[in-house]
This record gives C-alpha cells, sequence and structure tokens, in this order.
C-alpha cells in the first residue's frame, strides 16, 4: 500500500475509492503498524535501556551512557561465554548441517521403511521443552561418565554434541523443504548428458539446494547460540556460554549491562541475516 | 548420429502393465512421435530410451549398441525435457556447455561450439543470462541447444511444445523440424497433441494402455486407422456401429442401409466417415435432421441426425447465396458420402485393454 493513496491530495475525493474502501486501508494499516510495534517494542526497550545511566531502568533516563558497554567488555565471563558460545555454535552447525542434510536426503530420496517416523523423530528435538531435554541430557551424561570412564559434561565435545541436537531439526526441515521444491528433471538432464552421479550430486542437486543449506546453517547458528535452557545443566566452571554467564550476572545485579550484552547479540544476529541475505533471499526460504 | 531399435520392449509395475511389448525401428535421421493420451506409456518408453526406467523386458538398441541395462549417462542420448530443466544456477553457456565438460571437451573447442549451438537457436547474444531471466519459448531454445551440442545418437522431445503459448506452439514446432531435419538427427518425440504429432513427426506411432495400435505416417493414421481409437484420437471421427452387408453396404444398428467402401476386410465393426467427408444439403424428403450448427468463419459444423446416430459434418463455410446458408436446427436435410470415404474398421482390435 502506498502512502501516496491515503493522501487526500493525490486521491481527490470524487475520482478516488469509496468512504467504506478507504476507511478499510486505514485499518489494515494500523493493524500492520501495530503488529510490527508488539514485534519489535521489547527488542527496541532493551536497546533504548542499554544507553540508561541508572542502575534501576526507570523512565525518563537521567543521562545517556556507554558505561554499560564497558562494564560487559570488562567482565570476563561474558567475553569467555561469548567466545564459548561462538565456538560451540560454530562446530555444532558445522557438524550439524552436513548430518542433518544427509538425513533429509535420505528421508525424501531413499525409499526407508518408516520415514514418517524417522522424521519426526529428527524433528523432535524442537518439539520437547529445551529444559526438559537438557536434564535428560545432563542424566545420560553423568551415566556415560560412568560407562566410560571419561569427562562428558561439561567438556567442548559434550556441549558441541548437545548442540548438534539443537542444529538437526533446523537442518532437516529447512532441506526437506528445499529437496521437495527441486525439479528432478535438473538432475535427469545432467546424468543425460553424461554426468556421473556423484558428479550430479556436487554440480546439480548441492548447488540447487545451496539456498535452504545456507538457511539451515544461519538458523542452526543462531538457534544453537542464543540457546539457555539445553546448555544450563551441561556448562560447568571455567566453560560457560554467554546465555548461561548472562542468567548467573542476572542472578545478582539487575542494572543494563544484559541490556548491552543483549544489544551486542542483536547487532551480530542482524548483520549475519543480511550478510547472508545478499548471498541468498532468506525470504524466499523460510 | 545413429539408429534407434526397440525390441519387445516392456515395464510392468507389479501387476500393473505401463509399456507392453513396443517394438519399434527409427532410421538414421527420422523424426518419430509417440502419440497417446496421458498414461498410455509413450512417456514411460521415451524415459526407457534415456535410461531412466528400466524395461522389464526388452532390448533398447542405440546405433547397434545395446544400452538396455546401461546409466543413463552413459547412452548417447539428447534428451529435451517437458519442463526444460535448466541448470538454474548457470549461464546459458554454461547449461550449454555442460555436455561437452562432461564428455571433457577442452576449453577453447568448447567454447566454439556453445557458440555454434546458441547461433542456431538464435540465442547468442544472451550467453552470459541465467534461465530465470528468459522467456519461456528462450528456455525451450536454450534445452535445444544443450542437447543439440553434444551431438546426440538419438534426440528425444518430452513434450517438446506443451509449455509454450498457442502462438508460439506452431513456429517452435516448425523450427524443431527444419533444425532436426537439417541436423539429420534421429529423434524420438513424445507428444500428447495430434497437430503437433501430424506437423512435426516422418511417422507416428499411436498408443494406447501401453500397446502400440498403429505405427503409420500422418496420411497413413488420418485415411487408413487401423482401429476406432486411433480414428478418433487422430483427428475427429464419426464412428457408426453395425455390420457389412456385401460389398459396399453397411447396415447400422438401427436398421438403416448406408454405403461403405468396398476395401475394408473387415465384416462386423464400425463406420469411420471422418467430418469433412460428409456432404450436407436440404432436402424436404431427405433422411437426415439437422440438431443444430456452428458457425466458425472459415468453417461451419452441423451436427446431424440419421437413423438415430448422432453425425457430425464440417465443411467450409459456403457462400452467402448457397441453400445451405438457410438451414435451421430441425430442418431436414440429406446427408451423402462417397462409398470410398466411409471405411469398416473391425471392432476386436480396438479397446482391448493390455495385459
Amino acid at each position: 500500500m502506498s502512502v501516496a493513496s491515503l493522501s487526500p491530495a493525490a486521491a481527490p475525493a470524487l475520482a478516488g475509492p469509496g468512504l467504506s474502501v478507504r476507511l478499510g486501508r486505514i485499518a489494515f494499516l494500523a493493524l500492520v503498524v501495530l503488529a510490527y510495534a508488539i514485534i519489535f517494542a521489547p527488542i527496541v526497550m532493551v536497546v533504548v535501556t542499554s544507553f540508561f545511566d541508572q542502575e534501576i531502568v526507570s523512565f525518563p533516563p537521567d543521562a545517556l551512557t556507554l558505561r554499560w558497554y564497558v562494564n560487559a567488555w570488562a567482565q570476563r565471563d561474558f567475553a569467555r561465554g561469548f567466545v564459548t558460545s561462538l565456538q560451540i555454535a560454530l562446530a555444532a552447525t558445522a557438524i550439524g548441517v552436513p548430518l542433518g542434510t544427509a538425513a533429509a536426503l535420505a528421508l525424501v530420496r531413499a525409499r526407508i521403511p518408516g520415514r514418517g517416523l524417522i522424521n519426526t523423530f529428527l524433528l523432535a528435538p524442537l518439539a520437547v521443552p529445551a529444559i526438559v531435554a537438557g536434564s535428560a541430557l545432563y542424566m545420560f551424561y553423568l551415566r556415560a561418565e560412568d560407562w566410560l570412564d571419561m569427562d562428558i559434561k561439561a567438556t567442548f565435545g559434550g556441549l558441541v554434541a548437545a548442540n548438534v541436537l539443537i542444529t538437526i531439526p533446523w537442518t532437516v526441515r529447512l532441506v526437506t523443504a528445499s529437496l521437495a521444491g527441486l525439479d528432478r528433471a535438473a538432475e535427469e538432464a545432467a546424468a543425460n548428458l553424461g554426468a556421473r552421479p556423484l558428479t550430479v550430486f556436487r554440480r546439480i542437486t548441492l548447488p540447487m539446494l545451496r539456498p535452504g543449506i545456507v538457511a539451515a546453517a544461519l538458523f542452526s547458528f543462531v538457534a544453537s547460540f542464543e540457546n539457555l535452557e539445553l546448555n544450563l545443566l551441561l556448562v560447568g566452571p571455567g566453560r560457560t556460554t554467554l546465555p548461561v554467564a548472562m542468567l548467573s550476572y542476572l542472578e545478582f545485579r539487575m542494572d543494563p549491562t544484559l541490556a548491552a550484552v543483549a544489544t551486542a547479540q542483536i547487532v551480530m544476529v542482524s548483520i549475519l541475516m543480511l550478510v547472508t541475505d545478499r548471498f541468498v533471499k532468506l525470504s524466499r526460504i523460510v | 548420429m545413429g539408429t534407434l531399435l526397440l525390441d519387445g520392449v516392456s515395464k510392468r509395475y507389479g501387476e500393473a502393465t505401463a509399456v507392453a511389448r513396443v517394438d519399434l525401428d527409427i532410421r538414421q535421421g527420422e523424426l518419430v512421435a509417440l502419440l497417446g493420451p496421458s498414461g498410455c506409456g509413450k512417456t514411460t518408453t521415451l524415459r526407457m530410451v534415456a535410461g531412466f526406467i528400466e524395461p522389464t523386458a526388452g532390448r533398447v538398441v542405440i546405433g547397434g549398441r545395446d544400452v538396455t541395462r546401461l546409466p543413463p549417462h552413459s547412452r548417447d542420448t539428447g534428451m529435451v525435457f517437458q519442463s526444460y530443466a535448466l541448470f538454474p544456477h548457470m549461464s546459458v553457456a554454461d547449461n550449454v556447455g555442460f555436455g561437452l565438460e562432461m564428455r571433457k571437451v577442452g576449453r577453447a573447442e568448447r567454447d566454439r561450439r556453445i557458440a555454434e549451438a546458441l547461433r542456431l537457436v538464435r540465442l547468442d547474444a544472451l550467453s552470459d543470462r541465467l534461465p530465470r531471466q528468459l522467456s519461456g519459448g528462450q528456455q525451450q531454445r536454450v534445452a535445444l541447444a544443450r542437447a543439440l551440442v553434444v551431438s546426440p545418437a538419438v534426440f528425444l522431445l518430452d513434450e517438446p511444445l506443451s509449455n509454450l503459448d498457442a502462438k508460439l506452439r506452431a513456429e517452435v514446432g516448425l523450427e524443431i523440424r527444419d533444425l532436426q531435419k537439417r541436423l539429420g538427427l534421429t529423434t524420438l518425440m513424445v507428444t500428447h497433441d495430434q497437430d503437433e504429432a501430424l506437423a512435426m513427426a516422418d511417422r507416428l506411432v499411436v498408443m494406447e494402455h501401453g500397446r502400440v495400435l498403429q505405427v503409420g505416417s500422418a496420411e497413413d493414421l488420418y485415411e487408413r486407422p487401423a482401429n476406432t481409437f486411433v480414428a478418433g484420437f487422430v483427428g475427429r471421427c464419426n464412428l457408426l456401429a453395425g455390420t457389412r452387408e456385401g460389398t459396399d453396404v453397411f447396415r447400422l444398428a438401427s436398421g438403416a442401409a448406408v454405403p461403405c467402401a468396398p476395401d475394408a476386410t473387415a465384416r462386423g465393426g464400425m463406420l469411420a466417415i471422418r467430418p469433412e467427408r460428409i456432404e450436407v444439403a436440404p432436402d424436404p424428403a431427405g433422411a437426415g435432421r439437422l440438431k443444430a450448427l456452428t458457425y466458425l468463419g472459415a468453417r461451419t459444423e452441423y451436427h446431424l441426425e440419421l437413423a438415430g446416430e448422432a453425425i457430425v459434418a464440417v465443411t467450409p463455410t459456403p457462400l452467402p447465396d448457397d441453400p445451405r446458408r438457410r438451414l435451421a436446427a430441425g430442418d431436414p436435410v440429406r446427408i451423402t458420402w462417397v462409398p470410398d470415404a466411409a471405411r469398416v474398421i473391425p471392432l476386436d482390435s480396438a479397446e482391448s485393454p493390455a495385459r
């Protein structure tokens, strides 16, 4: 809807649409604005309060400051948590996306008995509350440590393994959708032109799935990076993710440092999305 | 370049038969069209030639080489897909060059042949575009060039015109035919559109229920259909049930006697008469009656009734002063045809389901 069509100068009353139509348009526009406001209000609040000077947030602010950003930077736990979260999310994405892509290919292409069941199983981590999955993993890790006589909980490997569980349903979901929309005739055309099956996969199938896989990697990374509940019981001293570090900080302090950290995260994820969108149009896939 | 031989090729899916013992011998440079309604097995046959479906029985021989058990990539066929199946992430030139790359043709030679193929389909100016930046007709021509550039032994066309709008269809059909003749391509084409098949093919193969009903030139099929299905599928046809008496009299089910061609061998069956072979004239004493007529500009269609049978006649629209121009629904008419235009087609060869 263009703004011009609403301005009286551009739409003379005689020639323009009827009153009820115009009222309808205004109501529709109001609804759209309201929806966006509801979606963005919390984000805007977080960003704005991160610049408020007083420790207990109140409106209007006494003054604006950057000191919470300085404080966040000074907190060793946040810096370390950020690095840990980044490492875990990257590793989990690097492992989970190829696995999930392979699973999606098998589910869509191969004639596997019980396909529906396997599909549901792979998507389950999205359906099970993460805190439940986290507790279950925690107990499983303790048991496994006994059996194998090695550390799993609070190790890098243990955390990555848990986060792979977050990345798999996203990948299976998005790559399955891409595969469903893929024109198989293109693969046949490649075979017809002399390409062997592996060449067809490398040169045709994979490039055609690229948007879905890139989107899967992005969502997997973000979901893993910002995950709190699953990692909550699995982290240990010296190896804490950023969301867990933020929760710990919140137990003792309520100042806008967290808002500063959150703002930094929002900026990071937004940049990631914008950069990704330059390569594949996310709006076409998700 | 080569020949294509199908020898008893069959495909069964469990109990169901998709293609039943198809024999076909295509000469070097010939264009043969598989024609039939959807589900008749024509596409399955084409895909068995390309190697995407493995026959249950029979042999596929390309240029003297038995390729029945070979995978698609080692068959040397060039297929144009119904959806064109262009590689969306590659430029026009890269699409066309893909087959050459797979054949390990060197860069310089490849570029030369890509340019040549694109010139052939008049797309040389668009070689850097992506498929989605092209119109449907242009995409079609890229698909043609991509299949042609590798000089396949057999050229396969799957409903090549079905995604084009009506105006473009005839034009592109002629273009493909011209290209195929000039390059001497041995071609197998699949279509459900009889006009397309009649206009493009040297020989047509009419299929139904997985079986070949008749093979022949456009004229063979139209003038001498082997059975009622072919008669009804290739062009329009009036089919009247009854039996032949003597040499040139056909007794309709209602008891009326009408003339028929003496050369037909069948006794019982269907009398097949093309609508344009039937003459209609106003006649108060005529045995027929005009139920309705449709003025179509160049042609006029008469929906007639003769001895309880519905008959359609089509003639070039008569001149304004012709008495036929004054005919109206309900008028009695005289319906005539030359005996040779009415052929008796045996019933038993038609519409028996495939096993």
